[in-house]
């Protein structure tokens, strides 16, 4: 079962196509690396897929629904994190729960039990009320990573998640969304970090607006002819032709 | 020197690629003089009245004639009772309403009194009215009777403005608000904006001098308000009527001594606000609100309480608007309105001097 | 002598200690960075050696000048890229260079050659606005402009955080040639696997200076016998591992785990075993040098 399917989606801004007739489709409970260079056109495709963008061409279907037609209900079944911008700084931890919670149209009821599951899961409890913006950055990632899955969304979209997030806190975001996958929410998350790539159970790489390949992290490896998802990576950016 | 023109080129970089703010710091004050012109004006204009004339003779018809002639008033009907102003003042069809008693022509010699009714309801409107209404009367009256002896009531003459034209009033007041609203907020922005996006730390680790920053950042807005000044001065001459009898010399001097003044204020807020935003609003609501409310522009500072008019003191607005008054309408000299300059002056040196400390050489 | 010596320096915002009693001592012409995530105190203690922030305690010298006292100097002969992105997003490649250049009393011809191996990739693009260049571009950008000055010291905050893998090794393949010029270099990171282009890191964390070494010393010190595993399921390798009584600390690490015996002579063969019966039929262990990354991890592990 496909949680994304992408036909021929294209984007351009005048005369500059951003994305260029990318096709790919993402499976139900699949943890999908989403990498490219700077400027390869990631961020685009992803604003698309979560509803913020129309794209020029082509179309994309999210958790079944038409990513443009039917913006609404696919908002209703996404999640969505960036390293720019998580959660309210100035509220505190739980203010913040309360407030996405509620945005999703969370009961109490629910709401309780999922905050105090989750900050046991994250060992925050004593963080309850502490500031967002006294946390060091792996936690509110950490953090904001649970608040973007509270409502159980089919799919989950991080932009980045890691960037900056010391070495050990980064590891155990990626365990907390290794379960969330095992709940069967499909994870789609871009990186800088190669290592991460290794992680993903399948890996497409975007250079100058088209999917240039897409394939577990071991058949590329394999296809490339090299051992480090960073060689793979390197020997297509490389050849890019744009700075953008 | 190089360091410097280098810097001015790169702030007209910034405006002039920013076509919005540009066109929007044009355009302003030519809305607002528009704006106040012709739309929120309180000036009086076709009025309709009745007249309630129990005593008709020549003289009423006159002065009934002299009124309808005027711009300000249009005649509506002849009325015969008092119900019938009553009723046209609900039905909303009139404003104004005159009655000439019986026994008017009688008692012209004694003193006599001519009734004029308005609609109280807007205050403001109905002062005008009367006033309006009763410098024309009493013209008309006094016309025949200049040696007359016995029964003149003193006469109201209003001076430079006889016709208590709104633009004589708000043309300074604009001017007051649309320089301190370019240069204190463009400036205070245009700084904060550096520390913001960070350039700031790399301007402060170069060997440039702060007072070239400064002086660069102020340049620019100077010379957008000097077209402004020129903007609203047109506007004001060709479209609205307003003279300029003192020397316009001395009133763009003037304006430009403001306009560094309220450089300055930009400068010292870009010393306290942290984000763009907090610039602008410190600008637009800790600035604008008072100039508007305590400078004179609208509400004479005469009738303010008294701590409002020893507040309204400390309003650079308010003297650049007395002053320059002072210098269009009354065509005063630069000697009458020193005492405005030499507040202005000392202003401005107080901010420099206070931005000059307080704008730091590192980032805390 | 280009030289930056640190000497016990602190600094605090509120109750906050950004930075915590660091000393250090950076050669003439080394390429030195401060590696550690964020909320380290590199930023911090960037602004400290630029003199845009003063210590709390503590003293440093940059070439020898004192940076309370000759901090209009320091200004003149260091070069700085700050975190963000700090050029004027409106004016073209060009412009911000020239900008830069006569602010810095100098011209663009007469150090030319300093960066003419950045500006030949920029040069297809002088005309185009800064705020329209992609991140690599933007960065390389912002280097130029940081070295029109050929200033004795160049301090880059994060100059590479955001950047994808290839602009990130174009861009220290292009430190490694300003290094050749004799400039100092310091250079801050929260990529491990950046610390092997560097002579010598830091590795920071909370303020405070874990280890100074060369990468290899660093490496070479790593307390503990390092092994990797490696099989199909590497999730649930790795909760099973994490089970397995002897087991000291077992880290993701790409496609494959770094594990770490509570006891040295703690047998590899026993651990395969215990991991066969778990289901791990392809389970490969193999022993491994530690990276730079394993050393930042372990002195965590102390810490907690």
């Amino acid at each position: 079962m496909n949680v994304i399917e992408v036909r021929e989606l294209t984007k351009k801004f005048g005369d500059f196509t951003a994305v260029d007739k990318i096709s790919f489709e993402v499976k139900e409970g699949e943890i999908f690396g989403f990498l490219g260079a700077n400027g390869a056109g990631k961020t685009t495709a992803m604003r698309i897929l979560c509803g913020l963008s129309k794209p020029t061409s082509g179309e994309a279907k999210v958790a079944g629904y038409d990513i443009y037609k039917q913006a609404e209900p696919v908002k209703q079944h996404i999640g969505y994190m960036s390293q720019k911008f998580s959660l309210y700084g100035n509220l505190k931890v739980w203010e913040n729960i309360r407030l996405f919670g509620g945005i999703y149209g969370l009961s109490d009821k629910q709401l309780k039990e999922k905050t105090d599951r989750m900050l046991a899961v994250l060992h925050m409890e004593d963080k309850r009320d502490t500031l967002v913006d006294s946390l060091p950055l792996g936690w509110k990632q950490k953090l904001a990573f649970s608040v973007a899955i509270l409502h159980d969304p089919r799919i989950v979209f991080l932009d980045e998640p890691t960037g900056g997030v010391d070495p050990v806190t980064r590891r155990q975001f990626w365990e907390l969304i290794y379960q969330a996958a095992r709940r069967g929410i499909t994870v789609f998350v871009t990186t800088h970090y190669m290592d991460e790539a290794e992680y993903c159970d399948r890996v497409s790489i975007m250079v100058d607006g088209r999917v240039d390949a897409l394939d577990s992290p071991s058949a590329l490896k394999k296809q490339f002819n090299t051992t480090t998802m960073n060689d793979v990576f390197y020997s297509l950016a490389r050849k890019a032709g744009r700075g953008e | 020197m190089k360091q410097f023109q280098s810097f001015l080129k790169k702030e007209f970089y910034h405006i002039f690629r920013d076509s919005r703010t540009t066109i929007t710091m044009m355009v302003i004050p030519i809305v607002l003089v528009i704006l106040f012109g012709y739309a929120i004006t309180t000036e009086i204009k076709s009025t309709r009245f009745v007249v309630f004339d129990q005593s008709k003779n020549s003289t009423t018809q006159r002065i009934i004639d002299r009124l309808a002639a005027s711009e300000y008033f249009v005649i509506y009907k002849q009325v015969s009772s008092y119900e019938e102003i009553e009723t046209l003042f609900r039905k909303n069809k009139i404003r104004m309403a005159i009655v000439f008693p019986p026994d008017f022509e009688e008692n012209r010699q004694t003193g006599t009194e001519v009734q004029l009714l308005t609609d109280a309801s807007d205050p403001n409107e109905a002062t005008s009215l009367v006033e309006y209404a009763t410098t024309i009367i009493n013209t008309e009256l006094t016309k025949d009777y200049i040696v007359s002896s016995v029964g003149i009531k003193p006469v109201v003459r209003l001076l430079y403005n006889p016709q208590m034209k709104d633009a004589y009033n708000f043309v300074p007041g604009v001017m007051g608000m649309i320089l301190i609203l370019i240069c204190s907020i463009m400036t205070s922005v245009g700084i904060v904006r550096e520390k913001e996006y960070g350039s700031m730390e790399v301007l402060l680790v170069s060997p440039l001098k702060p007072v070239y920053i400064i002086l660069a950042k102020a340049t620019p807005y100077l010379l957008i308000s000097l077209v402004n000044i020129l903007t609203i001065l047109s506007l004001a001459y060709f479209l609205l009527d307003v003279p300029i009898k003192g020397s316009l010399f001395l009133v763009i001097m003037l304006s430009l001594l403001y306009a560094l003044l309220a450089l300055t204020l930009g400068l010292f807020v870009s010393t306290i606000a942290k984000t763009q935003q907090a610039a602008m609003l410190i600008c637009g609501i800790a600035l604008m609100l008072p100039i508007i409310l305590l400078s004179g522009m609208m509400f004479p500072v005469e009738n303010m309480p008294w701590i409002l008019q020893q507040l309204s003191n400390l309003i650079p607005a308010r003297w650049y608007i007395v002053a320059l008054r002072d210098v269009m309408i009354k065509g005063l000299g630069v000697t009458e309105i020193l005492p405005e300059i030499s507040i202005l002056v000392v202003m401005t040196l107080v901010l420099i001097v206070l931005s000059v400390k307080r704008f730091k050489v590192r980032l805390e | 002598m280009n030289s930056v010596q640190i000497s016990h320096i602190t600094k605090s915002y509120g109750n906050v200690t950004a930075v915590r009693d660091i000393s250090l001592s950076i050669n003439s012409g080394e390429l030195f960075a401060l590696i550690g995530p964020d909320g380290a105190g590199k930023t911090t203690l960037f602004r400290m050696l630029t003199t845009l922030l003063l210590p709390d305690k503590g003293d440093a010298t940059v070439c020898g000048l004192d940076m309370r006292k000759d901090w209009r100097q320091i200004r003149t002969i260091s070069g700085y890229m700050p975190g963000r992105f700090s050029l004027y997003q409106d004016l073209s490649v060009e412009e911000n260079l020239e900008f830069f250049a006569t602010v810095f009393k100098t011209t663009i011809q007469e150090n030319y050659d300093l960066i003419h191996d950045i500006y030949v990739q920029l040069e297809p693009f002088s005309k185009r606005r800064a705020g329209k260049l992609s991140g690599g571009m933007k960065q390389k950008l912002a280097l130029c402009c940081a070295l029109i000055h050929r200033p004795r010291v160049l301090f880059l905050d994060e100059p590479t955080t955001g950047v994808d893998p290839v602009s990130r090794k174009e861009f220290w393949d292009i430190l490694s040639r300003i290094k050749e010029q004799n400039i100092t270099i310091i250079v801050s990171t929260p990529y491990m696997d950046e610390a092997s282009r560097c002579d010598r890191i830091a590795l920071m964390r909370n303020g405070s200076c874990l280890r100074t070494d060369t990468p290899e010393q660093i490496c070479a010190s790593f307390p503990h016998k390092l092994w990797s595993l490696k099989g199909k399921e590497l999730y649930q390798l790795l909760l099973d591992a994490r089970e397995y009584p002897q087991t000291y600390s077992c880290h993701a690490f790409g496609d494959c785990h770094h594990f770490i015996f509570k006891e040295e002579n703690d047998k590899a063969d026993d651990l395969a075993a215990y991991l066969r019966m778990k289901g791990h039929e392809d389970v490969l262990i193999e022993r491994l040098e530690p990276s730079v990354e394993d050393c930042f991890m372990d002195f965590g592990e102390d810490d907690q």
